[in-house]
């Protein structure tokens, strides 16, 4: 019967593509609203402005592949940057030592949240939610409260810089995307993640070490996040302790839009990306159509219902 | 037939999934005041169909129409309330809550106002229907603390306490042991000369004939044939599920032990287990009888490395080692084939391949890296090796039919190429053909050299494949038979032997 091969075929595709024609759908009614939407510069302004959260978002995709969360994402943003601005005034350290700096203390923040969720077997809710605040409390005892100004080109290049007429950041965030991807995708631990995020159980019993790799994902997330912090340090040249408020909302926003489930073992950081330039394509588009800023967070909000809601729909088949 | 007689009819109903046609134009009538069996091999349909009368799947073609009038469900609140109730082949249950809570849920006792939960009465009723099915327990017990068969038993007690007309039992003896499948046989035919109909599912060709007073055959997602009990014997049966006349279902063997594979002695586990003491050789089959909670899986589980002991030694080629992790034990060789594929087989989001690879990994990747030519390679084999039937090796496995996931549990384990083989009850909710295929398979490993350990409440499956049967009551070892002098009572003998584990 061609009819029914038809139309299970568009809903097969529907199934797989359907976040890509959203997103196109989106940028095609944009470019009709907007002469200025459709325009090199402003592709590259929305993925500049995006590529913090992105970066973010890809971390805390592979928190939640496993079944977990990670609600400390801003404050390790804020801490590590205050980290690496103190290490970043001009002539004080080789660029290196900042960068690694802010890298490793997120990769060291995300471990004590891993161990402490493995070990003493707490909600990865209350113990990313404690990590909040204490990594809060960390940046502002390192910057003593006061932003920490004053850093080298070199570092400042990392957040304003372009290569090639692409943003450094957007070059980062690729980078990070494309490695994440093939992580996750094409080796053993990409594997055991979706595997502990599935049936953590069932993971055990096939000999995967479950904390071993939860471990290791809460420590990829907030080294990511460490690598967001520098990003941002960079781009405003300031260590601020109060910066990333409420950056994680964005985050789990972008991946619970972009497919990901919050149960965990199903998604990808492909996704992820798309729902990153989902929201950044509609804030970008609707500044450029002067819609006031309080409405665009309700259209935020109700495109993330709207997605979830989807997404059951899709589980449920 | 008259009309009137027929209380529930499907017509030219359709189902199906992604990528297979689950039914295919099924025609069937069942009667009111029977006891009507459907029965047929791995993914035939039969727990497609009993969901579709379930209302738990809303998309389907063609009709079900109960007494006369169709039935377009939309839900399973819609199907109580029409008077069908089921217990399904996956148990469904809320782990968490108690026995009471989980049997009354939905339909609790509570004050009509304030739509309070009155707890005297909640504790009150379900004691009465647990009696009903001839089960003591308490209450108040969390669903998660009891054994397999109790929670079957609870299950099989809720679906009846919706006093329904049509009662769907899928699988309902799996994890029960003789005793008990006895007692819920006799609840089966009180409910039937009560009026109820009853459509029970289940591979156990002795029970269907002696409780069916119709069967059904399902073959492909068809309706193959329809007969009176004694219109149709076993044979007959089973060439009409399998499309082709099967042998001798347990082959024979040379039975040529070599060394001590596994050993275990003096293992105890604190409340649970005592002093059990066996060893396995290479080359042989050890059953391990007795009754369900007995302590069979929980010892099972220490060998692997899930569950931690007390006392005694696990000694593997004559050396004692210490197992503490499932990695351990897949690194030492041994395998596993878990009882229950849903919590500690399978997982349901990955594709059949990747979990058929994921005890092995280092089997298909350089490195860190996985080897995607490779895996296909080896999945394939093993699929075909168990002739494992679904569209692709990337179908998720969560979409499979029962005995189709049991057999990818299967491959995992015989992906490692383990010494020392595990399986617990390799068998449970599978077709006749498939176990064909399976005890084939069995007795192929042990003629190659294996050990294997095989835990089983089918007296069937024991006294067919095992060279020593192993018998443990109340967490100890009761007795320990060869097979010339193991027999059905001999066994049964031994398993309701006195004694617990806290003496």
């Amino acid at each position: 019967m061609p009819e029914r091969n038809i139309a299970s075929h568009m809903d097969r595709a529907l199934q797989k593509y359907g976040l890509l024609i959203a997103f196109a759908v989106i940028c095609l009614i944009l470019s009709l609203l907007s002469p200025a939407f459709l325009t090199a510069q402003n592709g590259i302004n929305v993925l500049r402005q995006i590529s913090i959260n992105a970066i973010l978002a890809i971390g805390v995709t592979v928190v939640i592949l496993t079944g977990g969360i990670d609600l400390s994402l801003g404050s390790v943003v804020a801490v590590t940057g205050v980290l690496a601005a103190t290490l970043a005034h001009p002539g004080a350290y080789p660029l290196i030592v900042p960068i690694a700096a802010g890298i490793l203390g997120g990769v060291l923040i995300g471990a004590v949240n891993g161990l402490v969720i493995t070990r003493f077997r707490v909600a990865p809710f209350i113990v990313t939610l404690g990590m909040m605040t204490i990594a809060r409390g960390g940046a502002l005892i390192l910057s003593k409260g006061r932003p920490v100004s004053n850093l080298s080109d070199a570092f400042n290049f990392i957040g304003n810089g372009s290569v090639w007429g692409v943003p450094v950041p957007v070059l980062i965030l690729a980078g990070v995307f494309l490695v994440s991807h093939f992580v996750l995708r094409q080796t053993t631990f990409g594997r055991y993640v979706y595997a502990v995020g599935g049936n953590e159980e069932a993971a055990r019993a096939s000999g995967i070490g479950t904390h071993k790799i939860k471990i290791a994902c809460y420590s990829i997330c907030a080294g990511l996040a460490g690598l967001a912090g520098i990003v941002q340090a960079s781009r405003i040249t300031t260590g601020q302790p109060n910066a990333g408020i409420s950056y994680e909302l964005d985050a789990i926003a972008a991946v619970v839009i972009g497919g990901t489930s919050l149960s965990g073992g199903l998604g990808g950081v492909a996704g992820t990306i798309l729902g990153a330039l989902i929201i950044g394509t509609l804030n970008n588009g609707l500044d450029l159509l002067n819609v006031s800023s309080y409405y665009q967070q309700v259209i935020k909000g109700l495109i993330i219902i709207g997605a979830v809601i989807l997404d059951r729909k899709k589980a449920s088949q | 037939m008259e009309p009137r007689d027929c209380i529930l009819e499907l017509r030219e109903v359709s189902k199906d999934f992604p990528g297979v046609r689950a039914l295919d134009q099924v025609n069937i009538q069942f009667e009111r005041a029977t006891v009507h069996a459907v029965v047929g091999e791995n993914g035939a349909g039969k727990s497609t169909l009993m969901k579709i009368l379930m209302g738990l799947y809303r998309e389907y073609t063609g009709d079900v129409i109960l007494c006369g009038r169709p039935l377009a469900h939309r839900g399973v609140r819609q199907a109580l309330d029409a008077g069908i109730s089921m217990i399904h082949q996956e148990l469904m249950y809320v782990p968490h809550m108690s026995v009471a809570e989980n049997l009354l849920l939905g339909q609790e006792p509570a004050s009509r106002f304030l739509r309070r939960v009155d707890r005297r009465a909640t504790h009150r009723q379900t004691k009465q229907l647990l009696q009903q099915v001839g089960m003591d327990l308490d209450p108040n017990r969390r669903m998660n603390n009891l054994s397999v068969a109790e929670r079957q038993m609870v299950e099989i007690a809720k679906a009846v306490s919706y006093d329904a007309r049509i009662i769907i039992m899928d699988e309902p003896t799996s994890a029960l042991s003789q005793r008990e499948v006895q007692r819920l046989l006799a609840l089966i035919a009180e409910l039937r000369s009560r009026g109820v109909t009853v459509i029970y599912i289940s591979h156990k060709l002795e029970e269907v004939f002696e409780i069916a007073d119709t069967i059904t055959v399902l073959r492909d997602g068809r309706v193959i044939a329809t007969h009176a009990k004694n219109e149709i014997d076993a044979n007959r049966l089973i060439a009409l599920m399998v499309g082709r006349e099967l042998a001798d279902v347990f082959p024979k063997r040379t039975y040529e032990p070599g060394a001590d594979m596994l050993t275990v002695r003096n293992l105890t586990r604190q409340g649970v287990f005592r002093n059990v003491s066996f060893s396995v050789r290479q080359g042989e089959i050890l059953g391990l009888a007795g009754l369900m909670g007995a302590g069979r899986t929980e010892v099972i589980r220490c060998l692997f490395g899930l569950d931690t002991y007390d006392e005694g030694q696990i000694l593997v080629e004559g050396q004692e080692i210490s197992i503490r992790s499932p990695a351990q034990a897949l690194k030492l060789g041994l395998g596993l084939v878990s009882e229950d594929r849903q919590i500690t087989g399978l997982v349901p989001c990955l594709s059949l391949g990747a979990n058929i690879t994921l005890s092995h990994m280092n089997r298909c990747s350089w490195g860190p890296v996985i080897a995607r030519r490779k895996e296909q390679a080896l999945v394939k084999r093993m699929a075909a090796a168990l002739a494992i039937k679904s569209s692709s090796s990337a179908q998720r496995v969560g979409n499979l039919s029962g005995g189709n996931q049991q057999k990818v549990v299967l491959a995992k384990a015989l992906l490692g190429e383990p010494e020392i083989l595990i399986l617990d009850e390799p068998t449970r909710g599978i077709d006749i053909g498939t176990k064909a295929e399976i005890y084939k398979l069995i007795c192929r490993l042990a003629d190659e050299g294996k050990a294997i350990i095989m835990v089983s409440s089918e007296l069937p499956e024991i006294l067919g494949l095992s060279d020593r049967v192993v018998v443990l009551s109340n967490g100890t070892v009761a007795g320990q038979l060869p097979r010339e002098q193991a027999s059905a009572e001999a066994i049964m003998h031994y398993a309701m032997a006195r004694g617990t584990a806290t003496d």
